[in-house]
This record gives structure tokens, sequence and C-alpha cells, in this order.
């Protein structure tokens, strides 16, 4: 039986793996290949690098951490953060990320998906949405395409007439600081119709909240969407980790700091797990 | 030394990095005579089946690999690498294969999620319980697979097998001749100590 998957997540910045709320207060915690490897001898399932390097010319010292995972864990891996261009796909999957995820650069130019899939195969287009719930939709903008190159505006549109029930979510970029006005149901639609091979929905308003993952949303989209979809956004116990499988429906869970300060450790949290009847991988 | 099969399809990286971990020396190559003198040789691959099958032929690699198979050297094919052996796929149309195994790849129908994605538990097939690829595998050893299409093949072929909504061969082979569905190279100690296992058939 196909194991649902419990991803580790990894914020580098300059080389290292760092722990901080909205870039305030970073906290070092080690080095990506040491931790790397201890994510794997606890027996997690993948692991997401984001590059959150602030400067342009330290992004060089990112590519040489994914060289260095790659050489080291042999574990399927997500690399990500700042991927607005065809040549980061190629540069990152060249030193050995198995997925690269995009976010924003998509949003920007959603034939970003498009062109990756066809040149690597979906297999290795993660789409990772930035999801604030709303509480009505009458406030969509008209025109949601404004930096798409002409002529191909139709193809990405998202269509806010077509929206569903409710509750509904937005697109927002930027660390949340920017809403694009896209549904984020209907945006990860429009993913997997570009070529998406997976879909990461971070929800801003549980992240960090430790309250456990947003189950609507995962719902609304495991309705919505033929791809995996894995759950990102506050989980805080065990508890929560379950539920995202069990009620959300979620294929992987990802979370970052119940991992690294070790509040959760994965062989136990896969115990409980299986104890629920949730196939996990021994 | 063994030979890597250059023929431009995906990325191979890991599969490389694999190899270096366990300490078999590979080479890239297309060209005949290294793979000719090669101890054995990995097929690669992802994307699609056609696209690949064609590359092949371009690279006039083809009758080669077939002859190279015939010879009794270790060979390996990784995911598309192993699909590629087969007679026929249905990928998008009709194709060709190598034709070294009976049998064919055909899409998952089904109403769980399609590409097969994730890790997934292996069943070895009782009568290959000897054979010297899973010397050191067992039963519901789990491995990482990314396939929306699988091999319909022979139960004599089989070496062991993976259910998702149906069992399906995971694991194949005849003699020195094999094919892995899943990714080795991504699925832990469990798929280093698989390729540990194809080192040591090279002699």
């Amino acid at each position: 039986m196909l194991a649902k998957r419990i991803i580790p997540c990894l914020d580098v910045r300059d080389g290292q793996v760092v722990k901080g709320t909205k870039f305030q207060d970073l906290q070092i915690l080690g080095s990506p290949v040491e931790l790397a490897r201890f994510y794997n001898e606890q027996s997690a399932d993948e692991l997401v690098f984001y590059d959150i390097t602030a400067s342009f010319e330290n992004r060089g010292i990112f590519l040489d951490v994914v060289e260095t995972v790659a050489q080291e864990i042999f574990i399927p891996f997500t690399v990500g953060g700042g991927v607005n261009t065809l040549e980061d796909f190629t540069k990152l999957l060249k030193r050995g990320a198995d997925k690269v995820s995009v976010n924003s650069g998509a949003v920007k130019h959603p034939f970003l998906i498009q062109e990756a899939a066809k040149k690597f195969g979906s297999q290795c287009v993660v789409l990772s949405i930035d999801a604030k719930r709303v509480d009505t939709r009458q406030d969509y903008p008209a025109e949601v395409d404004g930096s798409l190159e002409a002529g191909k505006v139709d193809t990405c549109k998202v269509d806010a007439n077509a929206a569903g029930a409710d509750p509904a979510w937005r697109v927002f970029t930027k660390g949340g600081r920017n809403d694009t006005g896209m549904d984020a149901i209907l945006w990860a639609k429009k993913g997997v119709a570009l070529g998406a091979g997976e879909i990461v929905i971070n929800s801003i308003d549980q992240d960090g909240v430790k309250k456990g993952y947003d189950i609507p949303l995962l719902q609304a989209l495991q309705r919505e969407v033929s791809v995996p979809v894995i759950a990102s956004g506050g989980a805080g116990s065990v508890e929560d980790i379950i539920e995202g499988f069990d009620i959300g429906g979620a294929d992987g869970c990802l979370a970052a700091s119940i991992f690294h300060h070790k509040e959760i450790l994965i062989p136990e949290l896969k115990k409980a797990l299986m104890d629920k009847g949730i196939p996990v991988r021994r | 030394m063994i030979a890597i099969i250059d023929y431009d399809v995906g990325n191979i990286k890991s599969v490389c990095n694999a190899l270096d971990k366990i300490g078999l020396s590979w080479v890239l190559t297309r060209d005949p005579e290294t793979i000719k003198s090669a101890k054995g040789i990995i097929l690669p691959g992802v994307g699609a089946f056609e696209d690949a099958m064609q590359s092949l032929i371009d690279h006039h690699l083809v009758t080669l690999l077939q002859q190279e198979i015939k010879t009794g050297k270790p060979f390996l094919g990784i995911c598309l690498g192993m699909q590629l052996l087969y007679e026929r796929s249905f990928e998008n149309g009709e194709f060709k294969g190598l034709g070294v195994l009976k049998g064919d790849v055909v899409p998952f129908q089904t109403e769980l999620k399609v590409p097969h994605m994730g890790w997934n538990a292996l069943r070895i097939n009782e009568d290959f319980r000897d054979h010297p690829i899973v010397k050191n595998t067992k039963n519901d050893d789990y491995v990482y697979f990314v396939h929306s299409y699988y091999v319909d093949g022979l139960e004599e072929e089989t070496i062991a097998y993976c259910t998702y909504d149906r069992p399906f061969s995971a694991l194949a082979g005849r003699d020195n001749l094999l094919g892995m569905q899943f990714h080795p190279e991504k699925s832990g100690d469990i798929g280093l100590r698989l390729l540990q296992s194809f080192k040591e058939m090279i002699s």
C-alpha cells in the first residue's frame, strides 16, 4: 500500500539551516547535510529545502548545498525558494534535486510550470501555494493576469466566476503580504492542468500557530485535484498530523519546527500513525 | 567499471551519486566499444517511452543493447529503463520496446491517484527467493516509485511485486537481466542494498 509521507522542511540561508519567525531572530540549527542525514536516519520519507537567502550573490551557496545533500542522502528531496525561470529548474536538477517547487515565480509566469513539466516531467514540478482564508468571494478583481505574456493570458486565467462552495481561500505571495486575488483551489487546478505533479498547500492562517492544518482547505483540494497534496502550516502535535492524513486526506504532511525542536520524533510519529491504521513506510 | 547508457533522457545525477556511494565505478557513455568492454550496464530513464525508444534508435543503441544482454552481462534497467526492456508500450500510442522481456507496458486505470508516486512495499516472488539481487531484501521493504504506466509481465520473469490498485511487476528479470520500476537510487538504505547486490553480480 502506498505510504503516507512525513516531510521535514528546512529553511536554508547562506548555507545554514535556520529557523525564525517572519525573518526575525533567525536561529542557526545546523548544516543542511547533517540535518538531512539525521532525518534520513529518523525515517523521514522526503525532505524539502527552501532557499531563503536574502542576497542574490549568495544564491550559489544553495546550489552547493543541493549538490552535497544529493551525494549523501538517497531519499527524494524537493528544493524551492526564488525559482523564477526554467534556468533555475535546470540548475537545481543538475545539482541533484529530485523535484523543484515553484511559488510566486509561477504566479508571475504560469507557463513556467508548463515549460518545466515539458522539459523535465511533471514528477519534478511541485506547485507550492500560500493560501489564506477569506470570507467572501465578492471582491475578486476582474483581472488577475496582468503579468502574463500577451496571447497566453486565457490559458492561465483564474476564473473567479467558476468558484464552488464556501469557504474560499486566496493565493498570497511575498510571505503572505501580497494578495494576488487568485482563488487558491482554482490556482491549484490550473497548476495541475499546466503540468504540476504535486501541490504543497501552506495555510497562512495556521502557519506557526501549531493548532493543526487547515482541514477544510485540504479537503477542498483533495476533491478538486488529481495529484498528491502535501499539507503544510500548522502542525503542532501528533494528533494534528493524524488529522491531516485521516480527515484532510493529505498524501504527505510537511512540518518544520516540531521536527527541528524534536517535539515530535518521526519514528514515534510513524508508530502512532500505524496504530491508527494509516499506512507508513517502516 | 560499468556503463550507464547516455541517451539524453532525464536526470541521472542521483543514479551516479548512488553508485559512487556504494563504490561501483561507472562511465556515462553511448560509445559502442566502451559499452562492450563494460562489466555491467545500467539503462536509466525518465520521461516518455516513445521519446526514449526513439533516442535509443537515433544513437544506434538498440541492437547493441540486445546483443550485450545476450552475452549474460549484468544489465539493469531503472524506471523507464525497465519498461524499455519489454515488447510493447501503450503510452500515448503503441510502440515497440527492446523486447528482451515478455510483456507490455500499460497505463494504470484506477480511481487512485496517477502517477503512482511515493513509497510502496515490495513482495518477493517465492520462486526468486534465492536470486542474488534480493539476497539482502525482504518482504515489505519500502522503495520509491514515480510512474503512470506499469509492466504487465510474466509471473516467471517477476522477481518482486508491488501492489497499487493491482499487483504489478516492481522488480523483474531473467538470468543477468534486471529491471526495477522503482528508483533504487532514491529508496534510502534499501535501495542502496539493492544496488550493492547488483554490484556483487558483476564479477
